[in-house]
C-alpha cells in the first residue's frame, strides 16, 4: 500500500532556484522497516535534487526488484519512474537513455539485484559507459525474501541465523574500477554529509557514475558479527577525502588545507572539491584508486568517498555518434526516407 | 534412358558446395541472371550452422507459371562437394542431369544409368589459370556458372551484366570473372551438345518484382516506420534484420551536415538486455525494436510479460527456425506460434503478424509499429528462416507519402495543462480499453507516473486488492477485442465460397498453398482458401471457418500449433479442423499439401 503524504506545504518553506520546495522532491511514505538504511539514501537523493535545483521532470528514476528497488516510489513523485524486473534495470535505462539523452537517469538497485541476477547487465552498462547514476543500496542480504546472504556479503560475515558466510563477497565498487567505470565511489547511508554531494557529483558526471552505498538492513543483517551492520560500518569506516560538490557558477565555500586539496572540474562546469586524506591517492588515477581500496581492505577498513573519476568520459551516445537532438524528438519528416528513395532501393533489387 | 522432352522454364537447379568457398555469391548471380531474363525464380540457400567445410546447397526453382514455393525433384544438380556425392547423385530425378568436376575420375559406384552425367574439369581449368588456391576455388564457382548457363541457355550477356554489377566496386575483378565464365562456356561447347532440352527462355513474367530477402525488407520497414533505437543479440536467422537496419541507416539516417546518426544501434549482451533496451526506449517515447528467433524469445519471456502488463509498446521481429532447443538453427519451421502468442507467465497474449512475402515483411513491420503504439502492447512479426534469409521474387516495397505514423494515445504538455481531471495512466477514458500515456520529461509537475510490473490501479499505484486487479486485467482482455478490429484482414482466393472445405494457411506456406490449389483444381478438387495475416483472429477468419464444414490448416510444425490457436481462441470443435503438416526443416511444397489433403479426402471427408 502507498500512503499519501499531505500536499500542503507551509508557505515559509524555502524554494530553490527553480521554485520548488524540498517536499516537491519527496515521494509517498516509505513502507520499508523503521531504521532501514535505504530510507536515508532516499532522503539524500531528495536533498541532492532539491539543492541542485533540478526540475523534477528532468530526471527519470529506474529500478529492478527488491527492497532497494521499491525506494523510487519514496522520492521524486513528480518524476517518471520505472520499477522493472529483477536485475534488468540497466537495460531499461540503456534504452531510455538512447531515446532521450537530455534527462538524468537515476538507477537504484540492490546487492541481489546487481551482484547476482543483474551482474551481466551491470557490467555491460559500465562497458558502454552509459550516462547514468547507478546507486546500489548494499545491505549484504535479500531483505524481501527474509534475509538470505547476498553475493556482496563478506566472507565470514555472520547472518542473523548465526551462520558464517563461506563465500567471497563481491566488491561492486572494486569491480566497477576494474571494468574502467568512469566514476566510482562508496558511501554509507548513515553519512549524509558525504552521500549528498556524491550524488550531486554523480549526476553531473557525463557517463556511468557508480555509487555503492552501504545501507544496513535493520531486520535481517544488523546483528553482531555482520560486516554490514550499523555498528560494524561505523567502527570500520575510512574516508578517502572530505568531499564537496560545487554546482556550476557557484563559489567554493570551504577552504581546505592546500597540501592535500584537489579540485576537479566536471563537464558541465561544476566542481568537485576534495581534501585528500591519503597523499598517495589521486582520484583521477585509476591504479592509485585500486591500490587505495585494496590497502583499506587489507586493514579491515571500509573505504568510503570518491574512489575514481575520469574527467574525459565519453558516454554511449558519444561512442555511437548520435545526433544532438534526442532521438525521441525526431519527427516522421526527419525519420522516414519517403517513396522516391524506396523506389531507388527497389531498383537495386532488380 | 528415355530422351528428355523439351522442358522450358520449369525446372529446379541445385548447386552442391562446401560452405565457406564463396559459392553463394556465384550461385546468387546465376539466379539473378535468370530473373533478369524475365523468368520467375525462387532461390533457396540450404546451409549448415557452420562457417567453413560443411555441405551447403543452393537451389533455384525456375517457374514460368510463377510458382514460388519449393518443388521436389531436381532436374540439374551441380555437385562439387565430395562429402555428399552419393546423396547428391541420388537426389537427381530420373532423366535429370548431374554436372560434376571431372578433374578427378568419377568412380563406377557413382554411375546411375537413369541420369545424364556432364563432366567439366572445373578445378583443373582453374588451376591452369590462377595461382593461389583461394582464387582457384573462387573461380571454379564461376566456371560452373558459365558451364550451366550454356547448358540451360541462359543469356551470357545477362550473366556478364550481373557480374559487372556485383563487382562494380572492385572493377579489377570483372575481367578475371569473365575469363572464368568463358572457360566454363567453352568446356561445354567443346564437349557437349547444348543447350539441353531442359532449358530457360526469355520471358516477360516478373513485371516490377524485386528479388529480396524478408529480413532486409523488415530492416527497411523499421527505418520507414521511424524506429530510432534497435537493440539485438546475434542469432540465426534474424541477424540480417539488424544488419539491414544498420546498413540502410548508414545511408538514410545520417545527418549530412554533422555526420551524426539519427539512430542508436546496440548489440546487447543477450536477448534479455535487448528487449529491456527496447522497452526502455519506447517507454521514453522513441520507436524501437528488436529481432530474434525462438531461443531469444524464450529468454525474453519475462520482459514480454512486463510490456504486456505495464502496457509498453514493443515491436519484436521473430524469425523462426527449427526447434526445440537449439534445434535446427539453419533450417526453417513455423513452430514458435503458441510460444509467441502466449509468451510469458500469467494471462498474457500478444498480437502477431504473419507476412508471406518480403513486400509484406516491409508493410507488416511498419504496421507492427503502428499497432504497438496504438494498442500499447508488444506486437510480434512472425517470419521464418525461409522468408527471412532467402531471396524471394516479391512485389516492390511500397510507401505512401501521405501515410502518417499512428503514435497512439500520448499526452503532450499542453494536453496535460488542459486536462480537468487528474491523469490516470491506466484509466480507460475512451471506452476502447486503451489508456493514455505520457513520456518522461513532458511536464514539470503533471503526468508523471510509476511504471511497474506489479498489480496497479488506474493511477499506476500499487495495489493487491482483488477488485483493482480484476478491473485492470479485464480491461486488458477488452483491449484484446479492440486489437481484433485493428489487425490486418485475411486474404481470400475466391470471389465467393464454392466448397464446404476450406484451406487455411499463413506466412511462407502461401506460395506452396497457392500452387496446391491449382494442382488440386486440375484434378477436380475445388476448395476455398483463406490466408490469415494476424493474431488475434479477425472476425472474417471466424466467419470463414463458420461457413465451412471442414477446415484444413496448413502449417510447418509437428504439433499443429496454429490449429490449436484457432480452436482455443474461437472455441471450435477440433473435429472440424484437419492438418497438413511439414516440419523436416525444408520449406513446404505444393505436392506435400496436395497429397496430405488427398489422404484426408480418402478418409471420407
Amino acid at each position: 500500500m502507498s500512503y499519501v503524504k499531505p500536499l500542503f506545504h507551509h508557505p515559509s518553506l524555502k524554494k530553490n532556484k527553480v521554485g520548488y520546495v524540498k517536499a516537491d522532491y519527496e515521494g509517498v511514505i516509505s513502507t520499508l522497516c523503521a531504521g532501514c538504511g535505504h530510507d536515508s539514501i532516499s532522503g539524500a537523493i531528495v536533498q541532492a535534487c532539491y539543492e541542485i535545483s533540478l526540475e523534477p521532470h528532468r530526471l527519470a528514476k529506474l529500478s529492478g526488484i527488491g527492497c532497494s528497488s521499491k525506494t523510487p516510489t519514496y522520492f521524486l513523485s513528480n518524476s517518471h519512474g520505472f520499477n522493472s524486473v529483477h536485475g534488468r534495470m540497466p537495460s531499461i535505462t540503456t534504452g531510455a537513455n538512447m531515446a532521450n539523452k537530455e534527462l538524468i537517469y537515476l538507477g537504484v538497485s540492490g546487492d541481489g539485484d546487481t551482484a547476482s541476477i543483474g551482474m551481466g547487465q551491470f557490467v555491460h552498462a559500465i562497458r558502454r559507459n552509459l550516462n547514468m547514476v547507478y546507486i546500489v543500496m548494499n545491505n549484504g542480504c535479500y531483505g524481501l525474501t527474509k534475509g538470505q546472504d547476498s553475493a556482496t556479503a563478506d566472507f565470514g560475515s555472520i547472518s542473523k541465523a548465526g551462520s558464517d558466510n563461506p563465500y567471497q563477497g563481491i566488491d561492486l565498487a572494486g569491480l566497477a574500477l576494474e571494468l574502467n567505470a568512469t566514476f566510482v565511489g562508496r558511501s554509507f547511508s548513515g553519512d549524509k554529509s558525504q552521500l549528498v554531494p556524491m550524488i550531486k557529483a554523480a549526476m553531473a558526471h557525463p557517463g556511468f557514475a557508480f555509487l555503492d552505498v552501504i545501507s544496513p538492513c535493520v531486520t535481517f543483517n544488523n546483528n553482531k558479527g555482520s560486516t554490514k551492520s550499523y555498528s560494524h560500518v561505523r567502527a570500520h569506516i575510512e574516508e578517502t577525502s572530505i568531499f564537496d560538490f560545487v554546482p556550476h557558477q557557484e563559489a567554493l565555500t570551504v577552504e581546505y588545507d592546500k597540501g592535500t586539496s584537489k579540485e576537479l572540474e566536471l563537464f558541465d562546469g561544476s566542481k568537485i572539491q576534495l581534501s585528500k586524506l591519503a597523499p598517495e591517492w589521486d582520484p583521477t588515477d585509476r591504479f592509485s584508486a585500486v591500490n587505495r581500496l585494496h590497502e583499506a581492505k587489507a586493514n579491515g577498513q571500509i573505504l568510503t568517498g570518491l574512489y575514481y573519476i575520469n574527467t574525459e568520459s565519453e558516454d554511449l551516445h558519444g561512442k555511437l555518434g548520435t545526433v544532438d537532438q534526442p532521438l525521441n524528438k525526431l519527427q516522421q519528416e526527419a525519420l522516414c526516407p519517403g517513396s522516391e528513395k524506396l523506389e531507388e532501393i527497389n531498383a537495386s533489387f532488380r | 534412358m528415355k530422351e528428355q522432352e523439351l522442358l522450358v522454364n520449369d525446372l529446379v537447379v541445385r548447386f552442391s558446395n562446401v560452405n565457406g568457398t564463396g559459392s553463394a555469391s556465384a550461385n546468387e548471380m546465376f539466379a539473378k541472371s535468370i530473373f533478369r531474363m524475365g523468368i520467375p525464380v525462387t532461390p533457396k540457400n540450404i546451409f549448415p550452422s557452420n562457417i567453413q567445410g560443411l555441405p551447403t546447397w543452393y537451389e533455384i526453382r525456375i517457374s514460368e507459371k510463377g510458382y514460388l514455393g519449393r518443388r521436389a525433384g531436381i532436374d540439374l544438380l551441380v555437385g562439387v562437394n565430395p562429402q555428399v556425392l552419393r546423396r547428391d547423385i541420388d537426389s537427381v530425378r530420373p532423366g535429370g542431369y548431374f554436372v560434376y568436376d571431372s578433374s578427378k575420375k568419377l568412380y563406377d559406384e557413382f554411375i546411375r544409368d537413369d541420369i545424364n552425367y556432364i563432366g567439366i574439369p572445373m578445378i583443373s581449368l582453374a588451376m591452369g589459370e590462377y595461382e593461389s588456391a583461394r582464387l582457384q576455388q573462387l573461380f571454379k564457382n564461376i566456371i560452373y556458372v558459365g558451364a550451366v548457363a550454356t547448358l540451360l541457355d541462359v543469356e551470357i550477356d545477362v550473366v556478364k551484366e550481373v557480374i559487372a554489377e556485383q563487382f562494380a566496386k572492385k572493377p579489377k575483378l570483372i575481367e578475371p570473372n569473365y575469363k572464368a565464365l568463358q572457360l566454363g562456356i567453352d568446356a561445354v561447347k567443346e564437349n557437349y551438345s547444348y543447350p539441353l532440352n531442359v532449358r530457360v527462355e526469355r520471358r516477360d513474367k516478373v513485371g516490377d518484382s524485386i528479388l529480396i530477402d524478408g529480413n532486409t525488407a523488415c530492416g527497411l520497414g523499421a527505418i520507414y516506420a521511424g524506429a530510432t533505437v534497435m537493440a539485438w543479440y546475434p542469432i540465426t536467422p534474424s541477424t540480417s534484420v539488424a544488419k539491414a537496419f544498420e546498413t540502410y541507416c548508414k545511408k538514410l539516417r545520417v545527418d549530412p551536415e554533422t555526420g551524426k546518426k539519427q539512430y542508436a544501434f546496440i548489440q546487447a549482451e543477450d536477448e534479455l538486455a535487448a528487449i529491456g533496451m527496447v522497452i526502455g526506449a519506447t517507454w521514453n517515447g522513441a520507436r524501437s525494436f528488436t529481432a530474434t528467433s525462438g531461443p531469444g524469445v524464450s529468454l525474453m519471456n519475462e520482459f514480454i510479460g512486463l510490456s504486456y502488463f505495464a502496457e509498453i509498446p514493443v515491436v519484436l521481429i521473430n524469425v523462426e527456425r527449427g526447434g526445440p532447443s537449439t534445434g535446427m538453427p539453419t533450417r526453417t519451421q513455423q513452430a514458435d506460434l503458441i510460444s509467441s502468442a502466449y509468451a510469458s507467465h500469467g494471462d498474457t497474449k500478444h498480437p502477431l503478424l504473419f507476412p508471406s512475402t518480403p513486400a509484406e515483411c516491409f508493410e507488416h513491420t511498419v504496421k507492427a509499429f503502428d499497432l504497438a503504439d496504438r494498442l500499447q502492447t508488444l506486437v510480434m512479426l512472425i517470419s521464418d528462416l525461409d522468408l527471412g534469409m532467402n531471396n524471394h521474387m516479391s512485389p516492390p516495397l511500397k510507401w505512401d507519402d501521405d501515410k502518417k505514423y499512428d503514435l497512439g494515445k500520448v499526452l503532450s504538455a499542453q494536453d496535460l495543462e488542459e486536462m480537468e481531471k487528474p491523469f490516470g495512466r491506466y484509466l480507460d477514458v475512451d471506452g476502447d480499453a486503451i489508456p493514455y500515456r505520457t513520456i518522461p520529461g513532458t511536464h514539470p509537475t503533471k503526468g508523471s507516473f510509476f511504471t511497474r510490473g506489479t498489480s496497479h490501479d488506474e493511477y499506476a499505484k500499487y495495489s493487491e486488492l482483488g477488485e483493482v486487479y480484476l478491473r485492470n486485467v479485464d480491461r486488458l482482455a477488452q483491449k484484446w477485442e479492440t486489437a481484433k478490429t485493428l489487425v490486418p484482414q485475411p486474404e481470400f482466393y475466391q470471389k465467393e465460397n464454392r466448397s464446404d472445405i476450406g484451406m487455411l494457411f499463413f506466412g511462407t506456406t502461401t506460395y506452396a498453398a497457392m500452387e496446391a490449389m491449382d494442382l488440386l483444381e486440375a484434378e477436380g478438387i475445388v476448395l476455398d482458401s483463406i490466408r490469415v495475416k494476424a493474431f488475434p483472429f479477425h472476425a472474417q477468419v471466424e466467419d470463414f471457418i463458420e461457413k465451412h464444414k471442414q477446415i484444413i490448416v496448413v502449417e510447418q510444425n509437428r504439433d499443429a500449433q496454429f490449429r490449436s490457436l484457432l480452436i482455443n481462441e474461437m472455441d471450435l470443435d477440433p473435429v472440424r479442423l484437419l492438418s497438413v503438416l511439414n516440419y523436416d526443416g525444408t520449406p513446404i511444397t505444393a505436392l506435400t499439401i496436395k497429397s496430405q489433403i488427398e489422404k484426408h479426402m480418402a478418409v471420407a471427408m
